[in-house]
């Protein structure tokens, strides 16, 4: 079958959804949405569709970025605009069926957005971050449905990849070049020299991987796009192969993705249907098959070198480079290793040219760049943004701020690679080399907003800790060098930390990121250089006076009554204690923390009624009254 | 040994002129001149060095960053300096994270004056008990199961030589590296004891292990 007719068939499908005849109910069940209960609303829904009897269609689509909003439905009724309801829950989803679909009452007080402008609801253009965010990757997300490969061809998906198997492979490549496309999944290593390269090296057969192994705590923008919007990731996997002569394909997601797993396997079977995956593709001469690998839980794997591994079945153990997987990849080969959003970006560049990327973004940083917010953050959920767009615009136009009306504090932003940035800096635009510069990284795009409850030692911790597990043990500074990390850091909130420490931890972290043989080495320091830069005054302080500013770290801190503000008539403290450590003075007709007993869970700070806010955290813990606690 | 390219070059280390096979890494042709570079995971028959012990670096003229020996090619006009200061720092921090694991208790070790942590610490001026970092005990047992030798996990520093004997070498893969980041270690399959395994008592690993976690059983001096 000709591309043509397999559009032409594809349209006509997607005009029998999008008619404006019968009503079209959305719900987004990406894990984001799965998470907050969207299954059982959508279970609810389609109840309610078979009781009523209605005549509307039903079906699933990925994130649509809203993730502080989940469960989120779009609702489609002929003479309105699709409306996006945020928070459904099962019961509110009946109501809105009743009442919209068959009443005509939209519900406003319901509505999250419009999705097209009108006169009736204010729609999403009309939010803050519209201004800012431009989807070019996230297009498709929360719109289509994954599940469909009509839905994607009948939205221009794989009319690209027709396009460029008219082109020459080293057309592709230097658009490619031209376009100064680079690596989005963290080291920003221009896409094109990568392709040209791999494109020129001797040996077959060549392969190509699409890196999906998403690891980075916080992070989860390529688990959306593969989770949503498949397609586009097979499309520019085809494309890629046909550019550099690739004969396999192979696109590694992680186990612990098991939707987008599901969601990939079923893509590249629909693709393989329709002719656009397997022997002489769309009728042309090349031919190129795809298969999905499972990673089994390992962080270093979305290192190139140990993904490469992992797939060959050794373990997923980085190897010195060079050579580089262009030259000698997995099992030898040329290898083309890229991010998910790497490839996702190539369909929308052979579609629109490499001059129209060049108009997005600054400096040596074009295009966009998808991050995932979370965090202390009013909205968090997915955001693509112009490169240089700066962090001050994300955390707070984008954002939303941040929560509870608590002051900023940090950002960490690329995971256990990057760093934690300050307000200082909240000015500097997101690229690359801006990143790199202040001392953090882009990374994959996770941006973790930290506020003043959050100590920034503990945060470091809580980093290398987990860099130091994730290490794979290979060699001596990462897997010897972070362990002695990790104890100094713990040391340091446990209040049993010195002075010269930090000096240790400066050297230590330096001489990790230098010498390393890996990238997970290279930057595992990352998290203690830049808190170290940005925030020593508190790691003096944790270590001069034993207090933790932030009040986090368990034992610097002690829980204390204020006498003056407890209501003496009143006992939740006391009936939540579970090791009964707070007595009633009864004297004074107060209650009283028995320091000795206290286990600092915190539950008789959550268990005072905010009438009273009695309890309190103080740090260091000898600043309790001697009279009292004992 | 292997064969490599042929064609000669010139170069300097340390300021010594020394023709070398083009191809061939700078730490073998170092060590074939009479300079001592320090490491434990080299191996010169292994074409894909592992170049985990991270101890080899030295700088390389024109180089940003100081480059580990074992991977480094040499070139022509190349000028290498294995005493350059940063290249010694990563060395030095090496190496004590390596004696800050490992048991120092030298004196009663069997290996004690053959061992090449010894010979590291000489070389950079360190002292074998570090000041600058903890002491991570990891309290492994011993496994004296096999009749010609003693393994002590606890004093691996992990260089891979006896896993690549093993495995690669000889074809046997009685031995490989097991569990992750510091728990990482050389063991036997579900870490049976190694005279349950299918080792043949070769003991081509002891003759390779550069410290004192496997030892002869018969040596004499042995308490």
């Amino acid at each position: 079958m000709k591309f043509d007719e397999i559009k032409k068939q594809a349209q006509s499908r997607w005009r029998e959804i999008w008619n404006d005849q019968v009503p079209v109910i959305l719900v987004g069940t990406a894990t984001c949405g799965r998470a907050a209960g969207a299954l059982e609303v959508l279970q609810a829904i389609k109840d309610t569709v078979k009781k009523q009897n209605l005549n509307c269609l039903v079906y699933e689509v990925g994130c649509m970025g809203h993730c502080y909003a989940e469960p989120l439905v779009i609702l489609r009724k002929p003479g309105y605009p699709s409306i996006c309801y945020g928070h459904v829950n099962p019961v509110l989803a009946e109501n809105l069926i009743n009442s919209f679909i068959l009443n005509g009452d939209p519900c406003l007080e319901f509505v999250l957005g419009a999705l097209e402008e009108n006169d009736l609801i204010p729609s999403f253009s009309d939010f803050p971050r519209s201004k800012y965010e431009q989807r070019i990757l996230l297009k498709n997300c929360g719109q289509i449905n994954p599940e469909e490969i009509e839905h994607y061809i009948a939205n221009g998906g794989y009319e690209n990849l027709s396009k460029a198997l008219q082109m020459k492979p080293e057309e592709i490549v230097s658009e490619i070049k031209r376009s100064k496309l680079r690596g989005l999944g963290g080291a920003g290593f221009p896409a094109g020299d990568k392709w040209d390269v791999c494109r020129r090296s001797e040996g077959e057969p060549k392969y190509l991987i699409c890196n999906g192994d998403e690891g980075d705590p916080g992070a989860f923008m390529d688990r959306a796009i593969l989770e949503s919007d498949p397609h586009s990731v097979l499309e520019g996997m085809i494309i890629a192969g046909y550019a550099i002569g690739a004969r396999h394909g192979y696109i590694y997601v992680r186990a612990e993705y098991p939707l987008a797993v599901q969601r990939v396997r079923n893509a590249i079977h629909q693709a393989e249907e329709y002719k656009l995956l397997g022997e002489n593709i769309l009728g042309s001469d090349f031919s190129f098959d795809i298969k999905l690998f499972q990673g089994s839980g390992a962080f270093v794997c979305g290192e190139e070198t140990a993904l490469i591994a992992s797939i060959e079945g050794k373990p997923g153990i980085p190897r010195h480079r060079p050579p580089y997987p262009a030259l000698q990849g997995l099992f030898g080969k040329p290898t083309l290793i890229n991010n998910v959003k790497t490839l996702a970006y190539v369909p929308h560049i052979i579609k629109n040219g490499a001059e129209w990327r060049l108009q997005i973004g600054i400096g040596k940083n074009k295009g966009t760049a998808v991050f995932a917010l979370a965090g202390k953050v009013v909205n968090t959920g997915l955001v693509e943004v112009p490169m240089g767009t700066t962090l001050r615009q994300i955390i707070f136009q984008v954002g939303g701020g941040i929560t509870k009306g608590r002051r900023f504090k940090a950002v960490q932003i690329g995971g256990p690679s990057g760093g934690c940035l300050p307000e200082s800096v909240l000015d500097i635009p997101i690229d690359f080399d801006s990143l790199q510069e202040s001392g953090a990284m882009m990374g994959s795009g996770g941006m973790v907003v930290l506020d003043e409850d959050d100590c920034m030692v503990e945060v470091a911790r809580y980093f290398l800790d987990f860099t130091q597990k994730e290490s794979c043990g290979k060699c001596t500074l990462c897997r010897l060098g972070t362990k002695q990390m990790l104890d100094i850091l713990e040391d340091i909130t446990k209040g049993r930390g010195k002075m010269e420490d930090i000096e240790t931890l400066q050297e230590l972290a330096e001489d990790i990121k230098q010498g390393s043989l890996c990238g997970l080495g290279r930057t595992a320091p990352n998290p203690v250089l830049t808190t170290l830069r940005y925030f020593r005054e508190e790691y003096e302080v944790h270590i001069k006076e034993g207090r933790c500013p932030a009040l986090r770290c368990q034992p610097l801190i002690a829980y204390y009554i204020i006498p003056e503000k407890c209501a003496r008539g009143c006992d939740a403290c006391v009936g939540t204690c579970t090791i009964e450590a707070i007595s009633t003075d009864k004297k004074r007709r107060i209650k009283v923390i028995d320091q000795e007993k206290c286990v600092k869970c915190n539950t008789c700070l959550a268990a005072c009624p905010p009438q009273y806010d009695a309890v309190i955290k103080l740090s260091p813990p000898d600043r309790v009254p001697k009279s009292e606690g004992k | 040994m292997i064969q490599r390219e042929m064609k000669e070059v010139s170069l300097t280390i340390d300021g010594k002129k020394i023709k070398a096979k083009e191809g061939e890494k700078i730490l073998w042709v170092a060590l074939e001149n009479g300079i001592y570079i320090p490491n434990l995971c080299a191996i010169y028959e292994k074409m894909q060095p592992s170049a985990s012990c991270r101890l080899c670096f030295v700088e390389v003229e024109g180089e940003d960053e100081p480059v580990t020996a074992c991977t480094e090619p040499v070139r022509e006009c190349m000028a290498v300096n294995t005493r350059g200061k940063i290249a010694l720092r990563l060395a030095r921090t090496s190496a004590e994270l390596l004696l800050a694991s490992h048991p120092v208790n030298c004196g009663h070790c069997l290996k004690n004056r053959s061992c090449e942590l010894q010979k590291i610490a000489k070389h950079l001026g360190i002292k074998l008990k570090t000041k600058r970092f903890r002491k991570l005990e990891r309290n492994l047992p011993i496994d004296e199961s096999s009749p010609l030798f003693i393994y002590d996990p606890n004093k691996c520093v992990l260089c891979g030589k006896c896993v690549w004997v093993c495995q690669e070498k000889l074809g046997i893969g009685a031995i490989g590296f097991t569990r992750r980041g510091f728990k990482r270690m050389v063991s036997t399959f579900q870490d049976k004891p190694i005279g349950e395994t299918t080792c043949g008592q070769c003991v081509e690993c002891v003759k390779v292990c550069p410290v004192g976690s496997l030892v002869f059983k018969n040596d004499k001096r042995v308490e």
